[in-house]
Order: C-alpha cells, then sequence, then structure tokens
C-alpha cells in the first residue's frame, strides 16, 4: 500500500496549516461565506441540513487496520459514533464541529491520511476497483496509476476552479467493479500483445440530472501518456465547459453538445503539444509507484479444506461464503466482503466499534489491508480461506456478517432527506424497509443478484441510474414521490435505467419494488438468469402490466 | 488611491491605466485595452502610446500570437474568482506561445487564489479586496509549498527524487 514520504507528509501537514488558517480568516471575518466555500469544500466541509460535514478521503479505497482505527477514534470524539462509506470511497462525518475540523485534519494526517479534494470544482478522489491486486479476473492493479492522478492531481494550481466536479475512475479487470463509463474520466488499464501496459480511455460519463455513458476517446493510451492526456482534457475542459449554469457544467454537457469527434480532437491537438513534454511518466516513477502495492506474501497452503468441512456443517457461513466471497488470482485466497447493509440499518454507516472491529480482523487475518468498494461495503482483499470461519464468528460478533453481497438487500442509498440539504425525499428508510421486506435469508438468495439504488434527489449521488432496480426520491405537492427506473447497470455493459411509469407514494413503494421482484422470479428461464439479464431479455412490458394493469 | 499592484512581494506604482471599449485612446502613457479593442487599434496607435491588452475569461490567447514578441504586459481579467479559465489562459500564454513579459491577474484576486495564479505564471496582481491587501501587506504567506506537478516557473527546486516533487523558488517571485 501507498506510504507517505518526508514530502507527503510536509505536503498533509501544510495544507492542515493553511485550512486552519482559512478557518480563522472566515471566523475574522476576512472571507466572506461566498469565499469561503470552495475553500472549504477543497478541503471535504459540507455545510449539510443540520450540522458541518467532513468528508474524508480514501485513495482508491484502500486503507489499513490504524487508518482505520483513526477514523473510529474521529467517529467516536467528534461525532456521534458513527461513519458513513460513501460510494466515491470516502467517509463522511455528519456531525463534526466546524472549529474541531482543524483538529480532526490533524489527527488524520498522523495516520497519512486526509480530506484533500473531497468536494468542489476541482479533481476528486480517484477511485478503483476495490478488489484490485486480489481479483482473479485482474490484469494489472489499477492503483499504483490512481496514486499517480491522486498526486498530480492534488492542489493542481489549473485546475483548482473547474465548471464543476470531476471524478477519474480506473479500473484493471475486464469486468468493471469501478463504474468507470459514468466517470468523468474512465480508465480501463489493460496490456497489449506485447505486454505492454496503456489504457481505454472513456470521458464524459456521469449521473446526476442528465445521466450519461461515457463516450470512448481512446482505445490504447500508452501509460507514458496518461498524465499528458488527462491535462489535456482537463484543460479543453477548463476552458470549454459551460459555466452558466451549474446543472449544465459537467464535461458530459460539453461531450454532447460539442459532439464527440469535434472535442476529441480538441483534445488531441492539446495533447499533441505537451505530450513530449514534462508530463511525460517516466518508467522509473510507474515502477516507484507501483513497488508500494506490491502484493503482501501469499502462503501455498491459504486452504487445507477446513473452510469447506465447516461451511458443509455450517449453514450460515455456508452462505457468506456463497454470496461474500469473491475469487482471488492466489490458490487458497479469497476476497471478503464485509457487508454495510444489515437488514433494516442505514446502509454504508459503520459504528466506531465495527471499525475497530474490522481493523483488528485486517491485522489479524488480512495482511493489514481493508478496502472501501463503491457499492458502500468494505473489503478484506486478501484472506486465507481457511481463516474464513473466524473472520466470520468475528463479523457476527459486531453485527457485519449479513451474507447478502450483490442481493436485492445489498442496497445503495444517499443520505437522502434525514442529512441533506438538497433532498426532496427521503433515502435511507426506503433502504430500511426494502431491507426488511426482502430480508430473510432464503427469500433474498432465490431472488439472486439485484442491484437496487436509491437517491432522495435528481442529483443521484445514490446512482439510481444505474441500478438495475432505480429509484428516485422527488417531491409531488408536498409529497413524497417515487420514481421507477429498470434495467440500469454500472459495469463494463453500462446502460440507463427506464422510467418504468408514474411514480409511488412513500407507503406504496416498497409493494411496487416487491411487484417487480415477483414478476421477475415468475418471467426467469432459470434462477441463474438474474434480474438484470431477464429484464434485457422481455422488456419492460411484463413489468409495466404488474405494476399498472393493462390500461 | 494607494498602489494596488502587488509586485515582486509589494505594493508598487503602476504606470499602466485600463481602458474600456468607449474610453478615448490618449496620445502617450500606457493603456490596456480589451482584446478586440487591442487588435484594433494596435496597428494605428502612436508610438508615444504603449499598449497592453486585457484578456477576458473566454478570449482566445491564440488571437495575441502575431503580437506577443511587442507585448510587455498581458492582463488577465477574473470577473469571479471561481471562474478559473484565466489559469489555463496563463499556462497557454506561457507555454504554447513562450511570452516572458508581465502577465498580470486582475479582478476578483483573492489571497487563497494567488499561489495558484504564481504558479501557472501570473507575476503581478491587482489587489482590490481589503483583507487580501491586509494580508499581503503583512506578509501573511497562505502557500501550502510543496508541488506535485511538473516545475511551472523558472526556479522552483525539486524536493528529493522524486519525478515531480517540488518546492517553491528560494526567493518570491
Ligand atoms: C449529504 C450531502 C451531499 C450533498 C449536498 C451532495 C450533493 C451532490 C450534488 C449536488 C451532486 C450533483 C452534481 C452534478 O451533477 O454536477 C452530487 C453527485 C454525486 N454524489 Fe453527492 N451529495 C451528498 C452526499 C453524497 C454521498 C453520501 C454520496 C455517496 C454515497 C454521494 C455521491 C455522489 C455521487 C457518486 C455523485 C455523482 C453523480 C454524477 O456522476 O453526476 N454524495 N452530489
Ligand atoms: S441525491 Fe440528492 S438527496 Fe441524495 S445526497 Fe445527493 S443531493 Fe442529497
Amino acid at each position: 500500500m501507498y506510504r507517505y514520504d518526508e514530502f507527503d507528509t510536509d505536503f498533509v501537514s501544510a495544507r492542515v496549516e493553511q485550512f486552519t488558517d482559512q478557518v480563522r480568516r472566515r471566523l475574522a471575518g476576512d472571507l466572506d461565506e461566498e469565499q469561503f466555500k470552495p475553500l472549504r469544500l477543497m478541503n471535504g466541509v459540507y455545510l449539510q441540513l443540520h450540522a458541518y460535514m467532513l468528508r474524508v478521503a480514501i485513495p482508491y479505497g484502500t486503507l489499513n487496520g490504524a487508518q482505520m482505527r483513526k477514523l473510529a477514534y474521529v467517529a467516536r470524539t467528534y461525532d456521534r459514533g458513527y461513519g458513513h462509506f460513501t460510494t466515491r470511497q470516502n467517509i463522511q462525518f455528519n456531525w463534526p464541529r466546524l472549529k474541531d475540523i482543524p483538529a480532526i485534519l490533524e489527527e488524520l494526517a498522523t495516520v497519512e491520511m486526509h480530506a484533500i479534494q473531497t468536494s468542489g470544482n476541482c479533481i476528486r478522489n480517484v477511485t478503483a476497483d476495490h478488489f484490485s491486486a486480489a481479483a482473479a479476473d485482474e490484469i494489472l492493479d489499477p492503483r499504483p496509476y490512481a496514486e499517480i492522478l491522486r498526486q498530480w492531481s492534488s492542489l493542481h494550481p489549473e485546475f483548482s476552479f473547474l465548471p464543476r466536479k470531476f471524478k477519474i475512475a480506473v479500473t484493471g479487470a475486464p469486468h468493471d467493479r469501478a463504474a468507470v463509463q459514468v466517470h468523468d474520466i474512465g480508465l480501463q488499464a489493460k496490456r497489449d500483445a506485447d505486454g505492454n501496459v496503456g489504457f481505454t480511455v472513456f470521458v464524459g460519463g456521469g449521473l446526476g440530472r442528465t445521466p450519461m455513458i461515457a463516450r470512448k476517446v481512446r482505445d490504447f493510451l500508452p501509460e507514458e501518456d496518461l498524465l499528458a492526456y488527462c491535462e489535456a482534457i482537463l484543460r479543453v475542459y477548463n476552458r470549454y465547459g459551460r459555466r452558466d449554469n451549474k446543472y449544465k457544467a459537467r464535461i458530459k454537457i460539453l461531450v454532447h453538445e460539442t459532439g464527440v469527434e469535434t472535442l476529441k480532437a480538441d483534445i488531441e491537438r492539446e495533447f499533441e503539444e505537451i505530450r513530449h513534454g514534462v508530463l511525460r511518466l517516466p518508467q522509473d516513477e510507474i515502477d516507484r509507484i507501483t513497488d508500494y502495492f506490491a502484493a503482501p506474501p501469499f502462503d501455498a497452503d491459504a486452504d487445507d479444506g477446513s473452510l469447506d468441512r465447516a461451511s458443509a456443517a455450517d449453514p450460515a457461513l455456508a452462505a457468506f461464503v456463497e454470496r461474500n466471497l469473491h475469487a482471488h488470482k492466489a490458490p487458497g485466497y479469497a476476497s471478503v466482503t464485509i457487508s454495510l447493509k444489515p437488514i433494516g440499518k442505514a446502509p454504508g454507516d459503520a459504528t466506531a466499534d465495527q471499525m475497530d472491529a474490522v481493523a483488528a480482523l485486517a491485522e489479524r487475518y488480512g495482511h493489514d489491508e481493508i478496502r472501501v468498494s463503491h457499492e458502500q461495503n468494505l473489503v478484506l482483499p486478501h484472506v486465507r480461506k481457511a481463516d474464513v470461519p473466524a473472520i466470520f464468528e468475528g463479523l457476527k460478533a459486531a453485527g457485519l456478517a449479513e451474507a447478502n453481497a450483490g442481493l436485492v438487500t445489498d442496497i445503495i442509498a444517499c443520505p437522502g432527506m434525514d442529512f441533506c440539504a438538497l433532498a426532496t425525499a427521503r433515502s435511507i428508510p426506503v433502504a430500511q424497509r426494502i431491507s426488511e421486506r426482502f430480508g430473510t435469508p432464503e427469500r433474498q438468495r432465490d431472488i439472486g443478484d439485484l442491484k437496487i439504488k436509491i437517491s432522495g434527489c435528481i442529483n443521484a449521488c445514490g446512482h439510481h441510474h444505474v441500478g438495475h432496480i432505480g429509484i428516485l426520491g422527488v417531491e409531488k405537492k408536498g409529497e413524497e414521490y417515487y420514481q421507477i427506473t429498470l434495467g440500469g447497470s454500472g459495469d463494463e455493459n453500462s446502460s440507463i435505467g427506464e422510467i418504468i411509469g408514474r411514480g409511488f407514494s412513500y407507503d406504496d413503494v416498497v409493494d411496487a419494488v416487491e411487484t417487480l421482484v415477483d414478476t421477475y422470479i415468475g418471467l426467469r428461464e432459470t434462477p441463474q438468469e438474474d434480474f438484470l439479464a431477464a429484464y434485457r431479455r422481455v422488456g419492460d412490458a411484463p413489468f409495466k402490466e404488474a405494476l399498472y394493469g393493462t390500461a | 488611491m494607494a498602489a494596488q499592484l502587488y509586485k515582486d512581494g509589494g505594493f508598487v506604482a503602476d504606470d499602466w491605466r485600463h481602458l474600456g471599449d468607449d474610453d478615448l485612446l490618449p496620445e502617450a502613457g500606457a493603456v490596456i485595452l480589451p482584446l478586440a479593442r487591442f487588435l484594433e487599434s494596435v496597428a494605428t496607435a502612436p508610438a508615444s502610446l504603449k499598449l497592453a491588452v486585457l484578456l477576458r475569461a473566454a478570449d482566445d490567447p491564440d488571437a495575441l500570437a502575431p503580437h506577443l514578441s511587442r507585448l510587455e504586459l498581458i492582463a488577465v481579467d477574473f470577473a469571479k474568482f471561481s471562474d478559473g479559465r484565466g489559469y489555463s489562459t496563463a499556462r497557454l500564454l506561457c507555454r504554447r506561445h513562450g511570452f516572458d513579459g508581465e502577465l498580470r491577474a486582475v479582478g476578483d484576486v483573492l489571497l487563497d487564489q494567488i499561489p495558484l495564479m504564481r504558479r501557472c505564471g501570473f507575476t503581478a496582481f491587482e489587489i482590490v479586496h481589503a483583507p487580501t491587501r491586509r494580508a499581503l501587506e503583512a506578509g501573511h504567506n497562505v502557500e501550502v509549498p510543496l508541488y506535485l506537478q511538473p516545475a511551472e516557473r523558472a526556479g522552483e527546486r525539486p524536493a528529493g527524487a522524486r519525478a515531480w516533487a517540488r518546492r517553491p523558488a528560494a526567493s518570491p517571485v
């Protein structure tokens, strides 16, 4: 995992000092709120419905036990004993006081963490596949490139006042778990026939009120050109992205309005001019960063058959193994998903005690490595299969052993009306009620893979557009109303869900979801045909009919 | 009125005067003109009158290419501090066009943005915001003096062996 050197340490503490000074000048009135806002946002400080919110970066979702313990400490000391893991592999604290934030940042700096660029109109925390360096299908670990991008984009002098936020995601596997096609820049790392590393580059994806799947602008960008190409994209965007309407300011709108071919030509022209310059990535820099991410030494005898024996004797463990283990590249190893979606709880929340418990398990069994997934779960990427029963016991004790990864109750939901000033409807309670409705183990497993995603307003923080079932909360005549979309997907076959028909009230929306699920069960060809596959096969007619009758 | 021009670590007198689209061109002196007016006047202005140009956020710096070798000063307007186009304008002037005269940030120029502007090539700043002025006069430095992008300005020093880690030039520009 990446470790700070002296430079990074100095950098982060200088940044804490800088922000501390900005807070002081704000409180002294030298900065008005409008002037202060972008500065605090660049440091992850939001003003929410009830309080300030602090969003802490977990670059490409990778952290160690000591860092997780520090997050637990912050939750306990400065917040209400919990934190909220987000879809962008960050953690949010919902209740810190502005005057405590510099102290929190100092605490975080002691474990090489910060809140830089977790918000604001700048290049945000770069995200990556949560099974990086572990997944059996991976071609190469995307995190060294995410780290290189993170460094290059940190306090970038030219790109700190972009038209709007800018999100980059990188994956190194053919199965895209990082949703790269709904990012401003999506990078899919691969190797050519000679083994050289390069990237397929996508530009202009995004959700929000105008969801768009990104367009491919390069099939194979050589790795040495990564930064120059990104800089070219950013410069074109900074100069020509719309600034007259914040809802039309993302690069996706520029791509849409300019046309991808014209924009690509602009990017290529800019790139041609700088590609041989200072930004060309030297191989030794790539190697230096890659070394930090070397896989831990794997045991040859990590699977002694004990997991199979224990699973045979314990159906709960067997269910956990079936759902929450992901195939690992090293024999005898697996990646464990720790679901932050216990039945009936707020998706993505973890208490300080749970964070400590996960830290302890990672230190004891997981090479001291933890990941945050964009599905708001945690992952122990490298564990010996023989240790899974003990990990399962540890998770049970912490209330984190729900065997529902990828199932109907593994719901993504944004904070919604409970916390967010922009919300038009509640989203967490809807998630909780759906979770309770389908919560029995047999029922969930019978339904199989199904991604439900819920947003409390059109900004789409809950990714509802790419949910197999998406739910968008809106307000209609003073009441919450929920619009349902079907068929969205955020992987290598990304698609935007289609609105199925008129919306449902808060009371009725869970019934509607149940109707959809039952309809799917009735029409699937085999239990292996999951919801999305069935929907793509039959289209929306049977679902419409089930919901609204034949009108 | 006290000097507004901050340059080389202090406030200094300014010989240049901003003119709008309708102001009369004087016979002599030094004036900063909006881009269109500059392009219109540059061939006909008397030799006794020095011309500089003001680029607004949407202006294309390429339009100045034929005139750069004779320009002493280019001003870049930040009508709103949150509009970051001027940073790219500066970068293009310095890097694409090799401009090495005075590059001056004008408009909504605030303390926290000055370090970023410097790294994009600005060398002078017109300051109207009173708290910014006070802070600059007091020598209040708000910069993170460590950079993670390749050197932009002459004088930035490598910080250790990392490819792009940099520290500021030994003395402020
Ligand atoms: C509660 C405070 C929050 C506020 C005020 C907020 C605000 C916003 C806004 C205004 C947008 C739309 C931006 C645009 O389209 O230009 C947005 C997008 C987004 N938010 Fe949030 N958000 C909040 C919390 C969260 C949380 C908790 C998550 C993660 C679970 C999240 C994840 C996202 C994502 C992934 C997008 C991107 C959608 C896209 O690509 O356009 N947000 N947010
Ligand atoms: S989708 Fe809307 S309600 Fe939900 S967090 Fe984002 S801005 Fe708030």
